[in-house]
């Protein structure tokens, strides 16, 4: 269950490059529910999950994990309860190490390291067994370095590392816009069964209407550093690709007023 | 042979600098010159020690812990208080020069008939063997010099393995992938800013001992003698990459030792060819340099090739 409310950021404030990022974004995510979030470039969407995950602190507000408020926590902290996967897939592995070596160091998310041995022979059944399941045949290369894998393979990696240890929360962002069309549809194959069979609370960022339209059962959509549209249940299953693009359209369409003419037409038609 | 053999000596004793800066270099790519201080904070501590009668293990021992907290100090300065890397090391490496003249109390501290582990490693080896001179290939080699060969050669060995087990545990491996990639290392629950001060830590403690083993060889402390040492530890690192050509721990570590041991016999064999010594900085540097930009020009030598992604 994550509970997040009113956060607010703003990037250089006073300053001509201020960006009010986030303006007041409430939600509440009850435990194993999936969410996509879309929205426009700048909507504040990646903004929000770094939120979450504390790449930064909010300037207001507080943001609850399961109950542990993890407002003032730093980013590392909060590994403890979160997982990720990043956009750009030599984002979530160490490319010098070895592919077991980046499990193991998976498998200790959010805990203590001492000076007990890292790689232990025991371990590496587990890892074979949990890495086939990516049916990439990386598990007979455990120690070859990471660097030596394709995007995909590395993406694919990175959200086996992100719920080898079952998070609290998951955040996606945009984990297959950088990768081609196959590699994509893997991987957001392999996110899909990891988060239904872990009974993961989940939330994707993607840019793909096809992805919005087809994963999750809520589908929040951000403009401005707020939420404008919230469907859950059985709107979010009647959603299509054209009905998101049609709302795009539309906010669209009120970018193109100046902000007084839209806040006049607000107050005279609401 | 007292040349060969006091070539190797230093060359073995130097590879815990070449450990050291490998740690702050290689796996953070941290530019730390707090160890030209931290050679010296190592030598002054061991030899004041010494002098004041300290047990010989006590004393290294402590010079490493001085190190270590050099080290410290240079890593809280650049994660805590936000200052760039190289300036957080010139800051300790300057404040050094003063704290080693206190430690000190001049700028020379000789060792002459005081108890040091070459005087433990020599009565060790007279005792083992009986022997007062010995002889290899017919060369006649003051005992001293031999015992203090092996010692050498065995504090090395036990401080590579140890540094190579050590890179080989949970703390060690988060070590490395906060080096490797901070942002994934952090997405996994690890504060970097911590690894960074520790592994300066580490690096700096290694590379005051290898100064306190330095001043008991060599018989005295000086204030000046850690001047270019972090470029000399460099050099050491990129001979011993190009030795063993492999990015694999255990070979870059071994690779770190045989390249300051060859560096050493070369520095040796171009003095006694008639080097200006006071040209070996100069060298040493232009060396260094040629060596970091050689990879470079050779890839372009062979010609562009292909994106590989």
């Amino acid at each position: 269950m994550l509970t997040v409310n009113a956060i607010r950021k703003t990037f250089n404030p006073g300053t001509p490059n201020e960006v009010r990022a986030l303006q007041g974004v409430t939600l509440t995510i009850p435990t194993a529910s999936f969410v996509v979030v879309i929205g426009t470039n700048g909507s504040g969407k990646s903004t929000l999950l770094n939120a979450l995950a504390g790449t930064f602190l909010v300037d207001n507000g507080s943001i609850v994990v399961d109950g542990t408020d993890v407002t003032r926590w730093p980013e590392h902290r909060r590994a403890s309860l979160i997982g990720r996967v990043f956009q750009n897939p030599f984002s979530g592995t160490a490319p010098n190490m070895t592919i077991a070596e980046n499990l193991v160091l998976a498998a200790r998310r959010g805990q203590s390291r001492g000076l007990g041995w890292a790689l232990k022979r025991t371990a590496r059944q587990e890892m074979r067994d949990r890495i086939s399941r990516l049916r990439l045949g990386l598990e007979d290369r455990l120690d070859n370095a990471i660097g030596s894998l394709s995007g995909g393979q590395r993406q694919a990696l990175t959200l086996l590392m992100a719920s080898w240890l079952r998070p609290t929360l998951l955040l996606l962002d945009e984990h297959t816009a950088a990768l081609d069309p196959r590699s994509a549809d893997h991987v957001i194959r392999l996110s899909e069964e990891i988060i239904s069979r872990d009974k993961l609370t989940a939330l994707m960022v993607t840019h793909s209407m096809q992805q919005a339209s087809n994963l999750g059962d809520r589908l929040i959509m951000m403009h401005r550093g707020a939420i404008l549209h919230d469907f859950t249940g059985a709107e979010k299953r009647r959603l299509r690709p054209a009905d998101l693009l049609a709302r795009f359209e539309s906010v669209r369409r009120a970018e193109l007023l100046d902000e007084p003419a839209a806040e006049m037409l607000r107050r005279t038609y609401a | 042979m007292t040349l060969l053999i006091g070539a190797l000596t230093i060359g073995l004793i130097l590879s815990l600098l070449a450990l050291g800066v490998f740690i702050s270099f290689r796996v953070f790519e941290f530019p730390d010159i707090t160890a030209d201080g931290s050679i010296t904070l190592g030598a002054a501590v061991a030899a004041v020690l010494l002098v004041h009668h300290v047990h010989p293990v006590v004393a290294t021992l402590a010079a490493a812990c001085a190190g270590g907290i050099a080290g410290t100090l240079t890593g809280v300065i650049h994660t805590r208080f936000g200052i760039n890397k190289l300036l957080s090391g010139i800051l300790v490496m300057t404040a050094l020069y003063s704290t080693n003249l206190h430690v000190m109390g001049k700028s020379n501290v000789p060792l002459l008939d005081v108890r040091s582990l070459a005087t433990l490693a020599e009565g060790a080896f007279t005792s083992a063997t009986g022997a007062a001179t010995l002889y290899i290939f017919d060369w006649n080699v003051a005992v001293r010099d031999a015992a203090t060969l092996i010692a050498a050669f065995g504090a090395t060995a036990l401080v590579g393995i140890a540094l190579y087990l050590f890179f080989r545990t949970n703390l060690g491996t988060a070590m490395q992938a906060s080096g490797d990639n901070p942002q994934m290392i952090r997405a996994l629950g690890v504060s970097v800013e911590n690894m960074i001060v520790l592994g300066l830590a580490l690096s700096n403690a290694l590379i005051a001992l290898s100064g306190a083993l330095l001043a008991q060889y060599q018989g005295f402390a000086d204030v000046q003698m850690g001047i270019g040492m972090v470029v000399w530890g460099l050099a050491s690192i990129i001979i011993g990459e190009a030795l063993v050509g492999v990015r694999q721990l255990g070979f870059i570590i071994a690779g770190a030792v045989m390249g300051s041991v060859l560096f050493r016999l070369l520095v040796a064999i171009a003095l006694r060819a008639g080097l200006d010594p006071n040209d070996l900085k100069l060298v040493t540097a232009v060396f260094v340099f040629c060596a970091l930009i050689l990879p470079g020009f050779l890839k372009r030598l062979t010609g562009p090739r292909p994106a590989t992604r």
